[in-house]
């Protein structure tokens, strides 16, 4: 006789009271392939944990973003946020889009001349740079964005008696009504303090400033707050025009745009809540288009993006180690992924699915890393249906900063691969290995026991 | 392990305790393992009967009865 296929015995308290005017969301569904190539094949050829990139969604955020701007604005130019995802498979694909790239770091600067990335497409943010970045900036003719005088002062010494001027623009910080204030980044707008800048700039004659640039938040669920720096920004542009005789090249509006993850504690999913692409697109380019620039005098409009363009596109696929019912009855699934590379899962309420049939019934449970600490916590309510030791899991929308911002913790970061546009899989980045986390590692000769 | 003599439970997985007020529901496997308590069969009789019909392993099982203990306890269904 056929047996009855069997499930998990589970009951849960019903309660009384006012429901939920939105209704209760049910219909997890498995998530079984990512664009085609199934998650059971990704796990045994790369083992699990193992990230996922999808190319034709990097490609189509890319294209989507540029239109939402190229078709409002006649000069725009994105350049890739290399901080947000900085292996190179990933920063190849914008800059085969057109992308320029967009770091803040020597390293990174370094990183995106390896790429093959031309010196004065190069603009280079950050409050940390040294001199030897400034020289290496100088000497590519890249875009140096300026974030304080301390650095404006260490350019003016290193740019005398050049030949050409080095290209600079200025960090520009503001009160866009988004609280709190982003004022740590360059000069402040109201006090006056970014037009000294731009005077001092303007009177050295040995920098030529190119253009103005503002980074006003991260995760922006604001259009307005664009508006609004766009117009300050659109301001200073012709305020050095008709003052200085100086005409701004380029307005750089930065990054911020938000992708449709759930920030913790939102009372609506991200989906409902965050304004698109086109909607800051309108906001940006009618400010600029209505502030007064002469038709043929428009500077151009630069967008540093980078969340907006390759979170929806990033997935992390792993496995169940074990089930457990903590004190309090509340159920809890152990996975083998921990917060050290998931760092997001601090700030967002991940998506989460199985990526396997499942029964109907589904309980309230909080998901946790292997990770031998309390603040290793994926989820930490989630209803899911109940899952077994070794079934595979997708975690959705991983994929900016978790690739950049990840730590090798008690265990060794995982592959990443690439699903291309053909639907063929590229690892690009190979799983750690120990001999990879001991290379760096040097033991003085009285402790060296190892034969 | 045994269950409240005054829990009421019902064929498709309702369970009311009407000494607290609360009440539960339960799956298909809630439902047959409430009924199997209340009819005094002995843990091993109900694990038994379980296996005959079901497709789940020894081990499996095991482990899931534990966990039902667990939510049944919580609960507050079963006799101190």
């Amino acid at each position: 006789m056929e047996k009855l296929p069997y499930q998990k015995p589970y009951i849960k308290k019903l309660h009384a009271g006012a429901m939920n005017k939105f209704g209760t969301r049910t219909g997890v569904q498995p998530v079984k392939s990512i664009d085609g190539v199934s998650v059971k094949s990704l796990i045994e050829n790369y083992g699990s944990p193992v990230f996922v990139l999808s190319e034709k969604q990097i490609r189509k955020n890319y294209r989507a973003a540029y239109r939402a701007f190229s078709t409002r604005y006649p000069k725009v130019q994105f350049a890739w946020s290399y901080k947000t995802n900085y292996l190179n498979a990933v920063c190849q694909i914008f800059h085969q889009e057109g992308s320029w790239a967009e770091v803040v770091s020597g390293f990174e600067y370094r990183k995106a001349l390896g790429n093959g990335v031309p010196g004065n497409k190069i603009i280079f943010n950050g409050p940390g740079k040294s001199t030897a970045d400034l020289q290496l900036a100088i000497d590519h003719d890249s875009l140096i964005h300026i974030d304080h005088f301390d650095e404006l002062n260490q350019l003016l010494v290193l740019s005398k008696n050049l030949a050409n001027k080095p290209r600079v623009a200025i960090r520009v910080n503001m009160d866009t009504g988004v609280y709190p204030l982003w004022d740590r980044f360059g000069f402040n707008y109201e006090n006056g303090e970014a037009w000294s800048a731009i005077s001092k700039i303007t009177a050295s004659g040995i920098l030529h400033l190119t253009g103005l640039h503002c980074h006003i938040g991260t995760y922006m669920l604001s259009t307005d707050a664009y508006g609004i720096a766009a117009n300050k920004l659109a301001e200073l542009a012709v305020r050095c025009q008709t003052q200085l005789n100086h005409k701004v090249e380029y307005l750089d509006l930065g990054g911020g745009f938000p992708s449709t993850n759930t920030l913790k504690g939102a009372y609506l999913p991200g989906n409902d809540i965050v304004p698109t692409i086109d909607d800051f697109a309108e906001v940006i380019t009618s400010a600029l288009l209505n502030f007064g620039f002469a038709n043929d005098d428009l500077p151009l409009l630069i967008l540093e993006s980078g969340r907006v363009l390759i979170d929806d596109a990033g997935y992390l696929l792993g496995t169940v180690i074990a089930n457990k019912r903590l004190a309090n009855g509340k159920g809890a699934t152990i996975v083998d992924f921990g917060v050290n590379i998931l760092f997001t899962s601090f700030w967002y309420e991940h998506q989460v699915s199985p990526a396997q049939d499942f029964v109907a019934h589904s309980e309230n449970m909080v998901i946790y890393g292997p990770l031998c600490m309390n603040i290793d916590v994926i989820r930490e309510s989630i209803n899911l249906p109940q899952l077994n030791p070794g079934d595979q899991v997708v975690v959705h929308k991983v994929g900016a900063y978790n690739m950049t911002q990840w730590m090798q913790f008690i265990t060794l970061r995982p592959a990443v691969v690439l699903i291309d546009e053909k639907l063929r899989t590229h690892l690009i980045r190979q799983n750690e290995t120990l001999e990879y986390t001991a290379e760096p590692e040097l033991i003085p000769a009285h402790l060296n026991n190892a034969k | 392990m045994k269950l409240k003599s005054n829990i009421a439970t019902s064929d498709n997985g309702f369970i009311f305790n009407p000494s607290t007020g609360d009440s539960f529901s339960g799956n298909e496997m809630a439902a047959q393992l409430l009924s199997a308590m209340k009819s005094n069969k002995t843990e091993a009789e109900i694990k038994q009967d379980i296996l005959n019909r079901y497709d789940v392993s020894e081990n499996q099982l095991d482990r899931d009865w534990d966990n039902w203990m667990l939510q049944l306890k919580e609960a507050n269904l079963l006799e101190i």
